[in-house]
């Protein structure tokens, strides 16, 4: 390509670039193919999403669910969720932003959901994991625990993990921890 | 005198392949002294990253007769380059890689000149990439790659047949490491498949459930990952963990071994923390030397044409014996990064609205529905509803003034095909061009947007 090298030297020489502007404006792969996700969105009635950004920033949204069915009925989360310029080779990273007391996901918010880490691929898309969120809260599960105290009273009693559930969502304490009201 | 015969001996092995002609060499090769000097004086060469590879791949190339050379890199030595990153010297460490390595390598390699920026690859303007000839990669994060085989690919440009327009041609030389394995590809855009027609070749990262590190630990790394993901935030409320930050390290790495006691663990130590943490593998020299080698003279051959190029994957393993191998993949057509997209040409009267549905009409797109995308840009969304409520006020706006009136350009587009009654979503790459647009008399608006 050498020869090709020279003329374009010369060119260069010449007269800057008058109408070279390149196309590339910082937009990564990752974020074209998040607009397809969001084209495709098709969210349960229980679950709506926002762009505290604006509209050009589709990198970072907050997904609310409010679930109609479970033992979280009535309750209202908020997820935020950060998508990386190489998505969907990597997943989006998704925190609870409610306090919530709930068996799968910590004080933190951090969520323990198998498509969130070791069961992510490249075809799952931001939908399955709104659902998968959503099935977090109709289908707690003590088996995956992040908060073992909550896992093990769903386990041994449900009746009172229901109770410690209402209690949560009203605004109260279940044990040493304070939630906020979230109905 | 004295002076000829050394400039003989110093491009002795690199006259072998320059000077004579051969019969594996590519079409357009024409061996002699003006294409040795020619490759000094005319070719630009940037090395993307100075570290394991950057190291070598610039001594590599200063010693293969490339003359103007530029290093960018954002990193500071640390202690632990030492050993394989042979340009630095205890003394160095704290300061920034590229420029200890332009000055060592300029130091040791007469006649070179090697200009070093100290910042990120983001920082840089997209005119600094397309200053150069060729764009080599010694990097070691997929991220990085993708950005800047997506700034490559930007400059490629289609004609209207959709063959690539030579002059528009970025050619990249792409090298990576892991412990004992490696690669090193040659990305033509727009003939050999780019980084994104591929991307799929990246292993995923292994990643441990979150429960299992929370309530079942078995392995150090669990303990590690522990410490790094959830006791960290527990404990640092708000702060962002940073895996450059010694002292952040520490932290984790003793959290971590608390947590291994508890369990009855072995095995956590402070080079383990750093790798689980960072997703190091530990490097291996003579794995960076062996790839950058490879680099190097692929770079050579694609400016000189002394041999036919790289058939554009090799893949180097030397963790039993040696194994190494040649793949030939091939390019994604559709891709929405180097392939030419769909060319359209419109009159700058044309609105948003009115060019969704010409969409729908295009006997190659029969696309319905769309959503439009212009540098990162969301002109129109259908869905979610919240974002096409954003972005409903555009639809009775030309297109040309939404696309800030440049002539030509690259939108992608999102919409439902249907193909023999299946319906199905796709994403698709679009060449804009308005008719009528003289790129010099829009000299004005086309500057500042």
């Amino acid at each position: 390509m050498i020869r090709l090298f020279k003329v374009k030297e010369k060119q260069r020489e010449l007269a800057e670039n008058t109408n070279g502007k390149s196309s590339f404006t910082k937009q990564s792969a990752g974020e074209i193919r998040l607009h397809k996700d969001m084209r495709e969105l098709n969210l349960p009635k229980s679950c709506s999403i926002s762009f505290p950004n604006g509209k050009d920033d589709l990198m970072n949204f907050q997904v609310t669910i409010r679930p109609d069915e479970g033992y979280y009925r009535g309750g209202l989360f908020r997820f935020s969720f950060k998508v990386s310029p190489i998505y969907p080779h990597e997943a989006p990273k998704v925190k609870c932003n409610s306090k919530v007391y709930h068996p799968n996901i910590d004080l933190e918010g951090n969520v323990c959901l198998n498509i969130l880490r070791e069961d992510w691929k490249p075809v799952l898309n931001i939908n399955t994991i709104v659902y998968g969120l959503y099935h977090l809260f109709t289908e707690p599960n003590h088996e995956d625990p992040l908060n073992s105290e909550a896992a093990a009273v769903l386990r041994d009693n449900p009746r009172m993990f229901e109770l410690n559930v209402k209690k949560a969502m009203a605004g109260g304490h279940v044990g040493d921890n304070y939630y906020s009201r979230c109905m | 005198m004295t002076d000829s015969t050394a400039q003989v001996s110093k491009s002795r092995d690199l006259d072998k392949l320059l000077l004579r002609p051969g019969h594996l060499v590519g079409p357009t090769f024409d061996p002699g002294t003006e294409l040795r000097d020619d490759i000094q004086e005319y070719v630009k060469i940037l090395v993307v990253g100075a570290g394991g590879l950057g190291c070598e791949l610039l001594k590599d190339l200063a010693l293969s007769g490339f003359k103007n050379l530029e290093v960018i890199d954002m990193d500071r030595i640390e202690v632990s380059n030492l050993n394989r990153q042979f340009l630095f010297r205890l003394q160095d460490v704290g300061k920034p890689k590229a420029e200890v390595a332009a000055m060592r390598v300029m130091e040791r390699v007469a006649g070179v000149n090697i200009v070093p920026h100290f910042c990120r690859i983001e920082d840089k303007e997209l005119d600094f990439y397309n200053d150069f000839n060729i764009i080599v990669l010694g990097l070691d994060s997929i991220e990085a790659r993708s950005y800047i085989n997506a700034v490559a690919c930007g400059f490629l440009e289609y004609d209207s047949d959709d063959n690539p327009r030579e002059e528009t041609v970025k050619p990249m030389v792409d090298g990576g490491t892991e412990g004992f394995k490696g690669h090193a590809r040659v990305i033509v855009p727009g003939r050999t498949p780019c980084f994104e027609c591929t991307i799929w070749l990246f292993p995923p990262q292994v990643k441990f459930p979150l429960c299992t590190l929370a309530e079942t630990p078995r392995t150090a790394a669990h303990c590690i990952e522990y410490a790094h993901l959830i006791k960290w935030d527990e404990v640092h409320s708000g702060k962002t963990f940073d895996p450059d930050e010694p002292e952040h390290m520490h932290w984790v790495y003793s959290e971590a071994v608390k947590r291994a006691e508890l369990f009855g663990i072995p095995g956590v130590t402070y080079s383990l923390t750093q790798g689980v943490v960072k997703n190091i593998i530990p490097a291996i020299a003579s794995t960076n030397a062996i790839i950058s080698a490879a680099c190097a003279l692929e770079t050579l051959k694609i400016v000189s044409g002394c041999s036919k190029t790289l058939s554009n994957y090799l893949t180097y393993n030397g963790v039993e014996g040696l194994h190494t191998k040649v793949t030939e993949f091939v390019k994604d057509n559709d891709c929405l990064i180097c392939g030419p997209g769909v060319l359209i040409e419109l009159e700058t009267s044309v609105t948003l609205r009115k060019f969704i549905g010409l969409l729908e009409e295009h006997p190659k797109l029969l696309l319905s529905r769309a959503s439009i995308t212009h540098r990162g840009k969301n002109l129109y969304m259908q869905a979610p509803p919240v974002l096409e409520e954003m972005t409903r006020s555009n639809l009775d706006l030309p297109l040309f003034e939404l696309m800030d009136k440049i002539p030509k350009d690259i939108v992608h587009v999102t919409g439902t095909t249907s193909k023999s009654d299946k319906k199905t979503s796709s994403l698709m790459k679009l060449r804009v061009i308005f008719k009528g647009v003289d790129g010099v008399a829009d000299m004005d608006t086309a500057g500042g947007s």
